[in-house]
């Protein structure tokens, strides 16, 4: 195996190279699905790869010069927060490095004044003040279970994690349909073509800019199942079906809801963080579980 | 014998300085008189650093009697001024307390203060030497500010009466009693200093004279005046307690009086919670804002507000594992979430700005009522990296407002096109105070990870994760307003004088140099002093130190691929404004021919996170939470 002070390195590398394929290949599997719901037949599987490539071979028509730096820095701390992920860093540092990417989409969207992407990054800071709580309190709710924040030591935890954490991981999956950019959370931006405020936070970038969002979501996706996998770490086969499952069900949920306004997502995911997530919580925490890894 | 020099010049040479700027009556005099003392007071600071780090807590015997006796005559006069302006005012409420307290500081002088004798009336360790570093040069580098500052001021509004000089004067006073208040051990003293300090952002706050200035001035007054008298029953409290007056020496009630400590310390951190304006006494600091901006960014930074939490962190050892310390925990709490939600509905940045502070208050009080080792160090982090992001912005915030002739964030669309530099600095102090890998969110990151494993620690780790994703979205919001990127602006920042430039600048360097350097800071002041304290200590793994300072490296590289982008770009493309035909200076061919301009505005969501109903839920269960703790004190002292 790989020596010991090498390893996190290792894994971040992985993740670094392998991620987009896996998340490209996520999207397009989706794509097929939603297709197929919908009664058509849908593109190839590989079509974001085309797509992707496609953007890259056009010109960079921007705003603002400044765009292409928040666009970037969107990519290299998402990228860093995965990487950290996949790594076995801290859980929170993990997350800050996630907010943080995400801040500079919304200024990018901010930065060119147009009054679509303003829309889309004023509704893009509503999902991210949606998700954070319930997402802070998975990583407390894996802290409380075993003791560490702490990727590397989650994962190596025998603890089915997720009969200690039923509620956290349902509270969880709603937000990762805000995360996902599913339907009925997709206010920011959608991957669907009937958005009132056109492409929202994207509205503005072209191009190669486009392109390296797409991929930064790619990288997005994988990190984001991620952390699925830590509910079941202790047996991979079932982690597996559990991803398959979950992602499943919110291209269900996508192609069966409604977009809903950002008072009626805002409180809905606040209320499920307050209520799943901190019930959840509070009894482990009541209960005073120790549970050695 | 030479520290005590320097503790002595920090109390006393501000006030030298400030006699000379009462008296000044020269633009140029006073501009050389501020800046040197600045000069002289910061670098004694440092020497203070540099000669006290590594030392236990430092205890100073000062002939006690002929000063005390001096510190009661002019707390007499002031009490006397306030009375006179109380009833010119008709301040009803402002008399009775001062009525209050006076005749509580007459009985303590007369019957109970003949047989105290305190032998060390000053100490210093590492806790007061963080606080003299940041009075010492955050303060002083606002006072250099207010110089240029308040020249513009006047020019802008001539209908205020020119009284700068008393206005530095009182800027120095007000250095002087906090070095006073970190520096004294025995608590009379500090109940000196922690009234001159009330009395001089009373002064400040009503500079302009006007009516609202008047009465906000005299909010701020009564609020304090009020934790004023709950500080003075604690003196009497322990005075009744030990007619000797051992326990009024600060570091022998916190280290082996303990037991008898818990009434007074509650009764001294009510004290502290109306000076650091928790809710519910929120409303003074708010009101504050009136003040000329460079009084605001010191009472928010390093005076004033950080001398509440600065007693309530001292006492904290005290309050952990009470109950009463977890009311007052709560209070903080409860303060630093709905302080947040509500600065998602303001547009006035200083307003913000004040919603801010109090919300980053309501955190360090939080840590320090559940008391816990770890937290303990969060708590002094947070004062630290919050005093420096937090004067940084207040300054930029007043510059621009001395430009644009606007305090609202609508107004600074475009900044960065405006106020290139500005733009840049209060972007820089906006991300110290919730991106990670700045200040804020370090402090942020080690309360959760300390909480974890406190007494009802959950509570505290909920309202972090709520109130910090609020946080999140005011500060975001407010930066992309000031980065969007308007057409046809022209560059109006070049009026901005050189020392201004020099203090925003140093300011912004130590937002950044502060992250790179906390660890250092850490390890040789928080860390000593925690550990004891408590006899153990905390701090962040060696690992994620590393990646941070990886992550902060890569944040300031990532500006310079902007280099690259700009060769052979094509001219900008204008936005997409949905297929409508449209000019440069953002106008669009509206309907029916018209040519309408392109105005965007934030989401303020004030059916969601409006003030007054906010303020109103909040301030009813802190006087709840307060309520409580005050039976249970009742319930110790019976």
């Amino acid at each position: 195996m790989i020596p010991e002070p090498f390893a996190p390195v290792f894994y971040a590398l992985v993740y670094i190279l392998v991620a987009p394929i896996f998340g490209g290949l996520i999207a397009g599997i989706d794509r097929k699905v939603t297709a197929r719901m919908q009664g058509r037949v849908g593109p190839p599987i590989l079509q974001p790869f085309y797509d992707v490539g496609k953007l890259f071979e056009k010109e960079n028509p921007v705003v603002t010069v400044t765009q292409n730096f928040y666009v970037l820095s969107y990519v290299v701390f998402m990228v860093v927060a995965g990487a950290l992920f996949f790594s076995g860093g801290d859980m929170l540092l993990v997350i800050f490095a996630f907010t943080l990417s995400h801040i500079f989409i919304v200024l990018g969207a901010y930065a060119s004044y147009s009054p679509y992407s303003h829309v889309g990054a004023e509704r893009e800071l509503l999902q991210i003040i949606a998700y954070e709580p319930m997402i802070i309190l998975t990583a407390v709710g894996m802290y409380m279970v075993t003791k560490s924040f702490f990727v590397s030591t989650i994962v190596a935890s025998q603890v089915p994690i997720i009969l200690y954490l039923p509620g956290v991981f349902v509270g969880y999956l709603i937000v990762l349909t805000i995360k996902l950019r599913k339907s009925p959370f997709d206010l920011s931006t959608s991957h669907h073509a009937h958005q009132e405020i056109v492409k929202g936070v994207t509205t503005d970038f072209a191009g190669p800019n486009l392109g390296k969002i797409e991929i930064a979501h790619w990288y997005e996706y994988v990190f984001l199942l991620g952390v699925i996998w830590l509910f079941f770490a202790w047996n991979p086969l079932i982690a597996v079906v559990a991803i398959l499952v979950a992602y499943f069900l919110e291209i269900l949920i996508d192609n069966t809801m409604a977009r809903v306004k950002w008072q009626l997502m805002l409180r809905s995911a606040w209320i499920i963080a307050g209520t799943l997530g901190l019930v959840n919580l509070g009894v482990l925490y009541y209960l005073g579980m120790v549970v050695v890894p | 014998m030479q520290i005590l020099n320097l503790l002595l010049y920090l109390i006393l040479f501000p006030l030298i300085a400030a006699l000379f700027l009462l008296v000044e009556r020269r633009d140029s005099g006073r501009t050389l008189i501020v800046q040197l003392s600045a000069i002289a007071i910061g670098i004694v600071s440092l020497v203070l650093l540099v000669l006290g780090f590594n030392r236990d807590t430092l205890l100073y015997a000062v002939g006690s009697e002929p000063v005390s006796q001096v510190m009661f005559i002019i707390e007499m006069v002031l009490a006397v001024f306030i009375l006179y302006l109380g009833i010119r005012y008709r301040k009803s409420l402002t008399v009775v307390l001062i009525l209050l307290q006076a005749g509580l500081l007459v009985w303590f002088e007369t019957s109970l203060a003949g047989h105290l004798h305190i032998e060390n009336n000053l100490f210093v360790d590492q806790f007061s030497i963080i606080m003299a570093l940041i009075i010492g040069i955050i303060g002083t580098l606002i006072c250099v500010y207010a110089v240029g500052y308040m020249e513009t001021y006047h020019n802008r509004h001539k209908e205020i009466r020119d009284r700068r000089g008393i206005f530095f004067g009182i800027l120095f006073i007000f250095l002087a009693a906090m070095f006073g208040l970190v520096f004294s051990n025995n608590l009379l003293w500090v109940f000196f200093f922690w009234e001159i300090t009330t009395i001089c952002s009373f002064l400040l706050i009503g500079y302009s004279e006007t009516e609202e200035a008047t009465n906000n001035s005299f909010l701020a007054l009564s609020m304090n005046l009020l934790g004023g008298v709950a500080f003075m029953a604690s003196i009497i409290y322990l005075a009744i307690a030990d007619p000797s007056g051992n326990l009024l020496d600060l570091n022998y009630l916190l280290t082996t009086g303990k037991a008898i400590a818990l009434v007074p310390a509650v009764l001294i951190c009510f004290a502290g919670i109306t000076k650091a304006a928790l809710m519910p006494f929120s409303s003074w600091l708010v009101g504050a804002m009136v003040a000329p901006t460079p009084v605001s960014a010191l009472l928010h930074s390093s005076t004033m507000v950080k001398a509440g939490v600065y007693i309530i962190v001292r006492f904290a050892p005290v309050l952990s594992g009470t109950t009463e310390g977890l009311m007052i925990a709560l209070v903080g709490g409860l303060t630093f979430a709905l302080a947040s939600f509500i600065a998602i509905s303001q547009n006035n940045a200083k307003k913000v700005l004040a919603y801010s502070t109090i919300a980053n208050l309501g955190l360090i009080v939080a840590c320090a009522g559940v008391g816990t080792y770890n937290l303990m160090w969060v708590a002094i982090l947070l004062i630290i990296f919050h005093a420096i992001a937090k004067s940084l912005l207040f300054l930029c915030v007043g510059t621009v407002e001395n430009r644009i002739g606007s305090r609202n964030i609508e107004d600074m669309g475009g900044l960065i096109v405006r106020m290139p530099k500005i733009a840049i600095m209060m972007f820089i102090g906006m991300a110290g105070m919730f991106l990670a890998p700045f200040g804020m969110v370090i402090s942020k990151w080690a309360a959760i990870e300390a909480f974890i494993t406190a007494p009802f620690g959950l509570i505290f780790i909920a309202i972090l994760a709520f109130g910090g994703s609020a946080t999140v979205f005011f500060w975001s919001k407010w930066m992309g307003k000031i980065i969007s990127v308007m057409r046809d602006q022209t560059v109006i920042e070049d009026t901005v004088k050189k020392e201004k430039w020099a203090v925003l600048y140093i300011l912004t360097g130590l937002v950044v140099v502060i992250c790179l350097i906390f660890p250092l800071i850490s390890s040789i002041l928080i860390e000593p002093f925690v550990l004891h304290i408590y006899g153990q200590t905390a701090g962040l793994s060696q690992a994620n130190l590393t990646i941070m300072l990886m992550m902060l490296c890569l944040l300031m590289i990532m500006p310079f691929s902007m280099l690259f982008y700009g060769k052979g770009a094509k001219p900008p493309a204008l936005p997409y404004m949905g297929g409508r035909p449209m000019n440069d200076s953002m106008h669009f061919a509206g309907s029916i021919g018209i040519s309408r301009e392109v105005v965007l505005s934030n989401y303020y969501l004030e059916k969601m996170f409006g003030e007054e109903r906010l303020f109103m839920t909040g301030a009813s269960l802190c006087w709840a939470l307060l309520l409580i703790a005050g039976i249970l004190l009742l319930g110790v002292i019976l």
